[in-house]
């Protein structure tokens, strides 16, 4: 071992673009954490810079390669006994610590690309949104700080293409996503907070036993040399694969593990709980996606039935609670349980078609969760309360408010037109296709868990928007302030661009699913 | 024939405790036995690197056998020993100046202790290695109680209570270990760590015993449940920099003894039975410590507990063993040196609400802390820490002890609650008075002022932090230099 094998003898422009939409936002944390806290207001407004440059850099990822088909370079490569290996469209390695079979391996291809986006999306517009406002708790200047190193971690988990790189990002965000909870949360952070960390550091610790059982196994981490089991016995595959469903369904979260996110969800701040619901969450899905059905597809299709089980029973579950909840931010939270249920739906039919679903679930969660949690949070702004009984007559109060509650309320129970609809419908398409009695039965629950998001969303917005107006909400201020606007609006727009053209998701991610489920 | 030239690192070493003295006596200012033991412990680390772990070693008998041998690991220890004298020196130099202890003596014993580390690390046989794991300890009863009062300062008597605890349970643990190497040899007649077999025919019985009774002796200096009792009341009365003394360098010292009688005869049961207590026990005690320096002690048994997990491998988990005994040291150090940066000169660690607010009055030493409580939690800003879990786990699995990778797994989840819990007081408000304040804020920092940290405090936790911070980033340098 020796120096030269930590210089990289060249490396393309698009690999310092991949390198870059990481360094940028950690650089721009370490920036902005060390701004005097004189100015303030200055470093938010430099922290949003940093995260608006990520965002652009993430959007410039797929420009400038070879195009053989499309817009899209990405290609296939048959390997013997393998079948057919999805080639990310750019891909950057270099040994980091070869005694540990460790890479810095980084790529982007179309499975991650667009949660990449949604990522640096959603952090620019919560960054954006703390210039405007700062929660109780501690100085603006530390949290947008700390959101940067969210977006280095969560970044990290969707771009590594190395087993051990992959945990080490996941495991990244654990302590600021704590900081940003105990330090501007609400009156019960701490406990919420504590939970928080202890449950996801429970699926971290599972994953990182998956992790090196493989790397154990197979001598490398690397996610391509590994793709479709290639080295892995039956068993190791399916013992890797029980521990990746168990730590990805803590993150995700899986119905009975996802106790945690309701309080986690309540007492976060709002650029928290966007943050959380819109992208954290989503760590959980693509790593069963790109490492448990990766890695392990005969684990996979081995442990298919009891994941559909209880993907069904999450959404059940989920809409059955989101029924009974009186918390405007609750019941966001515990919808988040059925939706994700969904997309877990998806991936355990493990065929194209519920994959994509899954894909699209999952970045329609983000948009639509997103959104929920900022009109959520600016009602609390407002009212000082998330009681549902005492929010009744907002549309006369705050007609705008309202109008947006109830749109985001409707993409979320999955109206057709909207971007909710997609990845539910074809969850359930994908079980049906999967056919037999199991998945048709699965199928016909998750309808039936559908109708009941359906019931509880249009029962919140009985709730909020008719009736006649509390003192509370005669009190709150109707005008929306133009931050929000700002804030609002990318989302809003997405919501509708992916409902009508749901392809802009799925363009590229065709190739990667036939490549993950084995298809000819 | 003895080559002088790969004892050079023992030479540097035992002359800084000579010069330490004569400094004392012939210069008599602090200064200069300051700068003697910092030359000295540098001479030491350099010494070491030049010298190298591939030299030939010395002290041979005729049929081949050395009790002095240089290897990669140890010149990796003995360039720690050295950065951790130099390190504990300028956490004491507060106290020292305050006058709380004699600095020639302290000075002399601190780096009479480093001397006996050398000799841990390149020992060759049995008695070497017990006579240099004496010579590492015995400074150290001193250092505990060592403690002058001014004439109307309030006497306590918790270090010489904490020098005695000490003392008997080590010197009780010496006798064990003795008796283990003696037995061994009737049974074998080994006594070179490079010739220790397991016993067999009817001397096998007596061998194991033997085994068992070394790694037991050992244990205690590791403080390894159920051998653990006398640490956490011998940190909490000791001087604070002695005490991160105790839980890096003696615990070092501990590791690499265990080390070399584990790779070489078989011990994995019992000290795969000695890990399991010592992380589970050492954690759940921990949750419920409410001062500082008591809670570092526990979680200080627990991490033991994933050293012993990895040693339990025997030979196979020799690396990840050291290596994670490396990552743990540099971060307790760090995590001790802000406990003494944040309090009082010559001050105890104090109750954890005490604080409460630290890391905003004072935002280097509790980002400082923080970086070292998430590493010992393994968790990321603190990447050596993360490094260190990793290279255990990766061990265990790789030679099939699943279960024991699980156990130490959960475990780093319920040492997370405690960790976190102290790192979340450093930013927590002030607290609620009973009394109605106009700004609480105000009243808080007038009572709770923000301390002076002084210039080798601070230069010792930077140079901690900085290492702390390089094997994050590139911890290949570490598992390079130890092969």
């Amino acid at each position: 071992m020796n120096y030269s094998d930590y210089l990289v003898q060249s490396i393309t422009w698009r690999q310092v673009l991949l390198i870059a939409v990481l360094a940028v936002p950690a650089v721009g944390a370490g920036v902005v954490a060390l701004f005097p806290s004189r100015a303030e207001r200055l470093a938010r407004i430099v922290a949003t810079g940093f995260a608006g440059v990520t965002f652009l850099l993430a959007l410039l990822l797929p420009v400038g390669g070879t195009l053989p088909r499309g817009w899209f370079s990405y290609g296939t490569l048959s390997i013997a006994g393998s079948g057919m290996l999805a080639i990310p469209w750019i891909d950057y390695r270099v040994s980091w610590v070869p005694a540990l079979h460790v890479d810095f391996h980084l790529g982007v291809d179309g499975v991650s690309y667009p949660l990449v986006v949604l990522t640096a999306l959603l952090t620019l517009l919560c960054c954006a949104y703390t210039i405007w406002k700062v929660p109780e708790g501690g100085s603006g200047r530390t949290l947008v700080a700390l959101l940067l190193v969210l977006e280095v971690g969560i970044l990290g988990t969707f771009l590594a293409l190395d087993l051990v790189l992959f945990f080490l990002f996941f495991e990244v965000v654990l302590l600021p996503m704590y900081a940003v909870i105990a330090g501007w949360g609400g009156d019960r952070r701490r406990a919420a907070a504590r939970k928080f960390v202890l449950y996801t550091l429970f699926g971290s610790v599972v994953l990182l036993l998956g992790v090196l059982t493989v790397v154990a196994a197979a001598g490398t981490g690397d996610l391509l040399a590994l793709h479709g089991g290639a080295g892995l016995s039956r068993t190791t595959q399916c013992v890797a694969f029980a521990l990746f469903a168990v730590a990805f369904a803590v993150k995700a979260p899986l119905w009975p593990l996802h106790s945690w996110l309701p309080d986690a969800h309540t007492q976060a701040p709002t650029v928290g709980s966007v943050i959380l619901a819109g992208v954290l969450l989503k760590m959980g899905t693509y790593g069963l996606i790109r490492i448990g059905v990766g890695v392990a597809p005969q684990g996979a299709a081995w442990a298919s039935p009891a994941l559909g089980v209880l993907a069904a029973a999450a959404i059940l579950a989920g809409s059955l609670i989101c029924l009974r909840q009186t918390e405007l931010k609750r019941l966001i939270a515990y919808s988040s349980v059925g939706h994700m249920g969904f997309v877990l739906l998806g991936i355990a039919t493990l065929t194209v078609t519920g994959l994509q679903a899954a894909l699209l679930g999952n970045v329609a969660h983000g948009l639509i969760t997103g959104l929920l949690f900022f009109l959520a949070g600016a009602v609390k702004d407002r009212t000082h309360t998330g009681e549902l009984a005492e929010l009744s007559g907002l549309r006369e109060a705050a007609p705008r408010l309202a109008g947006l509650l109830g749109f985001a309320a409707i993409a979320s129970l999955g109206l057709p037109g909207l971007a909710g609809f997609w990845g539910e419908a074809f969850a359930v398409v994908g079980a049906v296709q999967r056919g037999g009695p199991l998945w048709v039965t699965l199928a016909v629950l998750a309808a039936i868990g559908g109708a009941l998001t359906a019931a509880y969303f249009l029962r919140l917005l009985r709730r909020v928007t008719q009736g006649p107006a509390t003192p509370v909400v005669r009190l709150a201020s109707p005008a929306i302030a133009g931050a929000e606007w700002l804030a609002w609006a990318p989302l809003i727009v997405l919501v509708l661009a992916v409902g009508l053209a749901p392809g802009l998701v799925l363009v590229a991610t065709s190739t990667p699913m036939l490549a993950l489920t084995g298809a000819p | 024939m003895i080559d002088h030239v790969a004892l050079l690192p023992l030479y540097a070493a035992g002359g800084t405790a000579l010069l330490a003295l004569i400094a004392e006596l012939a210069v008599g200012k602090r200064a200069a036995v300051f700068g003697s033991v910092l030359l000295g412990a540098l001479a030491t680390a350099v010494c070491a690197i030049v010298v190298g772990g591939h030299h030939a070693a010395t002290f041979c008998s005729a049929a081949g056998v050395c009790s002095w041998a240089p290897s990669p690991p140890a010149v990796v220890a003995t360039v720690l020993f050295a950065g951790l004298t130099a390190g504990v020196l300028a956490l004491s130099v507060p106290a020292l100046r305050l006058g709380v202890a004699p600095p020639g003596e302290f000075c002399f014993l601190l780096a009479s202790s480093m001397a006996g580390g050398v000799v841990v690390g390149y020992a060759g046989d049995l008695i070497t290695l017990i006579v240099g794991l004496e010579t590492l300890t015995l400074p150290l009863y001193v250092l505990v109680g060592l403690r002058r009062f001014a004439p109307r300062e309030r006497v306590s008597t918790a270090g010489a209570s904490a020098s005695v605890t000490f003392f008997l349970i080590s010197v009780i643990s010496t006798a064990i270990a003795l008796l283990g190497a003696a037995l061994n040899y009737a049974a074998t007649g080994a006594l070179h760590l490079s010739r220790l077999v397991g016993g067999f025919g009817p001397a096998a019985p007596v061998a194991g015993v033997g085994v068992a009774l070394l790694v037991v002796g050992f244990a205690f200096k590791v403080a390894a449940v159920p051998l653990h009792a006398w640490a956490p009341p011998t940190y909490d009365g000791a001087p604070v920099p002695v005490a991160a003394y105790l839980s890096t360098a003696s615990k070092l010292g501990g590791v690499l003894a265990l080390a070399a009688v584990v790779s070489r005869l078989e011990a994995g049961p019992v000290t795969a039975v000695l890990a399991v207590l010592t992380m589970t026990v050492g954690n759940l005690v921990a949750l419920r410590q409410t001062r500082m320096v008591r809670l570092l002690a526990w979680s200080s048994v627990a991490q033991a507990g994933y050293i012993l997990a990895a040693l339990a491998l025997g030979a196979a988990g020799i690396r990840a063993a050291i290596a994670y005994a490396v990552f743990f040291v540099v971060l307790e150090f760090i995590a001790f040196g802000v406990v003494v940066a944040l309090r009082p000169a010559g001050a105890d660690g104090g109750e954890i609400v005490g604080y409460r607010g630290a890391g905003r009055r004072s935002p280097w030493p509790g980002a400082a802390l923080v970086l070292a409580l998430a590493g010992l939690a393994g968790l990321p800003p603190g990447l050596a820490g993360l490094f260190a879990k990793v290279t255990v786990v990766d061990a265990l699995i790789d030679r099939g002890w699943g279960w024991l990778a699980g156990v130490v797994a959960l475990n780093a989840v319920i040492a997370l609650a405690y960790y976190v819990r102290a790192a979340a007081v450093l930013y927590s408000s002030a607290p609620r008075v009973g009394i109605a304040v106009a700004d609480p804020d105000l009243l808080d920092a007038a009572t709770h002022p923000r301390l002076p940290v002084t210039a080798p405090v601070a230069a010792a936790l930077i140079a901690a932090a900085a290492v702390a911070v390089a094997l994050g980033f590139v911890p290949q340098l570490l598992f390079t230099s130890l092969t």
